[in-house]
């Protein structure tokens, strides 16, 4: 049953809508418990199960109406009881498909895929919940449709690239926020020192703040644990996480930017994290443009690990890189240490960064549009920046404060070169 | 003109200048009134002179900035991009790939509609690209989406 997905419409498992309905569900029968040790009578608590109902009523409505179906090139996603809608997910046009799995799903051997195509609107583009052989199964097929392959070829193997050591993942994670709980410690210990009268008022407010900064910690290290690296010939495989795993496969070629960050305090442990760009959408980012989708590709590194992925996703040919001229140092003093930046035909590698080291990766075929831009200081001293941009809010490359003679040239080489290699990739298909 | 007038490229109509000039002539007249008397009232009638003097002084510099924003406008319809260029403080030059273009804007205000006027932006799926070319002669506009329409269709490509 799992091996294939005929030509018929699908239900959804259904232990769904008790998955789905499973966090607000606990949430309401926690109330209920509290109120069964404080209320007098049950009435008090009967407006939770008539919630706690409503809930399970609605998911199961929702589960009901929700069918989805596979035809040779397209995901089709039917739901809606009142306002139907129904969805056409080509496979050719998918960014990336992710397989999220809440830790009540784990229990029941469950798993929703979310597939991610560029601003497909509200990121309902999932199917929750399917087994896990059906929905590991179905991604194999969609991606192998996505790359043009026999549908039915077995799901290929993964080799594994890298996995963080939990340790690592501890650390760093601490490392970055440390600043942020050294900032609330100097703001309690200088209000405990300025108005010891009303410090007992601000304590609680200190303390609701720092319960959320260890809270947001903790879910950073547990959304980060576990942090394996593959790759297959689909794509680039992650997986992650501790308590509700995701496994994020992103095809090569659908890899807008990478951008590698050194943060200050990691850089006496050679650390350094990596952030991939896929043109997709970012939950709250529903603007008339389509948003960006940055995922970690790695959360916490050493160089040596970085370099390895870069030249896993961009090739081995990674240009060489060139500082901006003296004098840019009177326009950027702050970042003149960092900056620099190059090109070879088909990629560009450029660095900025005052006191954090960007440096970000793109390929050429990617680029959108190449601006110039100029300030007045920069005008004074003959430099200017060229920025590429490729799809999504951030991923950007800047080549900044270049000789201004220069930038111009850059300007239609970088869109020239784009050009090209655009077309080169389409004709390779 | 500017070095932007050389062969090929194009700038807005002049009706945008008007359109800038009479949007000062408007409202620079009644905002140094306005700040004359509510100085002159409340601190003193060489006050209010004093108020209504900087205000008059600083829609000049408004339309001395506009005057040079406007002329530093102009794009260009190259084989296979546009090209807008813009910018008095800090200059900026746009290149977008015709096959790049995910759709084309085109707005009028009511102050460009009274001036027959219309804005055209260009939109791809990067956030950060701005090409957009203001004050265009309605016609010109209308060909103008209307030939990125086509050679936007032509040139496809994926993400």
């Amino acid at each position: 049953m799992t091996e294939d997905f005929g030509a018929g419409w699908h239900r959804l498992h259904p232990l769904s809508p008790l998955i789905q309905g499973g966090g607000l569900l606990s949430g309401l029968l926690g109330i209920f418990a509290l109120s069964l040790v404080t209320a007098e009578g049950y009435e008090a608590y009967v407006y939770q199960l008539v919630a706690a109902g409503a809930i399970m009523v609605a998911g199961l409505v929702r589960w009901l109406v929700t069918r989805w179906k596979l035809d040779s090139a397209t995901l089709r996603i039917e739901t809606g009881l009142l306002r139907r809608d129904s969805r056409q997910l080509p496979m050719a046009r998918i960014q990336a498909v992710d397989m999220v799995r809440p830790l009540l799903a784990r229990v029941f051997g469950l798993a929703s895929l979310q597939i991610r195509l560029a601003g497909a609107g509200k990121g309902d583009d999932r199917l929750a919940y399917l087994t896990l052989g059906e929905a590991a199964r179905l991604r194999a097929v969609l991606l192998a449709g996505h790359h043009g392959l026999d549908p039915a070829a077995p799901e290929p193997a993964e080799r594994p690239v890298i996995t963080v050591p939990a340790g690592r993942v501890i650390g760093a994670t601490l490392l970055r926020a440390a600043p942020r709980f050294v900032a609330l410690a100097v703001i309690a210990a200088v209000a405990a020192r300025a108005a010891p009268a009303l410090f007992p008022a601000s304590e609680s407010t200190l303390a609701v703040i720092a319960l959320g900064l260890v809270t947001s910690t903790c879910l950073q290290v547990t959304a980060r644990y576990g942090f394996t690296v593959a790759t297959s010939h689909d794509g680039i495989r992650i997986r992650r996480g501790l308590l509700s795993t995701m496994a994020e496969t992103i095809p090569l070629r659908r890899v807008q930017a990478v951008r590698l960050v050194q943060p200050l305090l990691w850089r006496p442990f050679g650390w350094c994290r990596l952030v991939v760009h896929v043109a997709g959408v970012a939950g709250r980012d529903s603007g008339p443009k389509a948003g960006g989708l940055t995922k970690a590709l790695l959360p916490v590194g050493s160089m040596s690990e970085a370099q390895h992925l870069i030249r896993l996703v961009f090739g081995p040919d990674i240009p060489e890189l060139a500082k901006p001229p003296k004098r840019a140092r009177v326009k950027a003093p702050l970042s003149y240490h960092f900056l620099a930046a190059g090109h070879n035909k088909v990629m560009a590698v450029t660095i900025t960064g005052r006191v954090c080291k960007k440096t970000v990766y793109m390929r050429l075929e990617k680029l959108q549009s190449v601006r110039l831009s100029q300030g007045p200081a920069q005008r004074r001293l003959s430099l200017a920046s060229v920025h590429g941009d490729a799809a999504g809010r951030q991923a950007h490359a800047a080549f900044a404060d270049r000789e201004a003679d220069q930038a111009r040239e850059l300007l239609d080489e970088l869109a020239t070169l784009g050009r090209s290699a655009r077309s080169t990739e389409s004709a390779g298909g | 003109m500017t070095a932007n007038a050389s062969a090929g490229w194009m700038v807005p109509s002049a009706r945008l200048w008007r359109m800038r000039l009479t949007q000062v002539a408007a409202a620079g007249p009644v905002l140094t009134v306005a700040a004359g008397l509510a100085a002159g009232i409340s601190a003193g009638a060489w006050t209010g002179v004093a108020a209504a003097v900087v205000v008059a002084a600083a829609a000049g510099i408004v339309l001395w900035v506009e005057r040079r924003r406007y002329r530093a406008w102009a794009y260009r319809e190259r084989e296979e991009d546009l090209i807008v260029s813009r910018g008095v403080l800090v200059r900026r030059v746009s290149v977008v790939p015709y096959g790049r273009l995910q759709f084309v804007e085109v707005t009028a205000g009511p102050f460009e509609r009274a001036f027959r006027l219309a804005t055209v932006q260009l939109h791809t799926a990067a956030a950060a690209s701005d090409a957009r070319i203001p004050g265009l002669e309605r016609d010109e506009a209308a060909r103008l989406r209307d030939r990125l329409a086509v050679l936007g269709e032509a040139r496809a490509a994926g993400l």
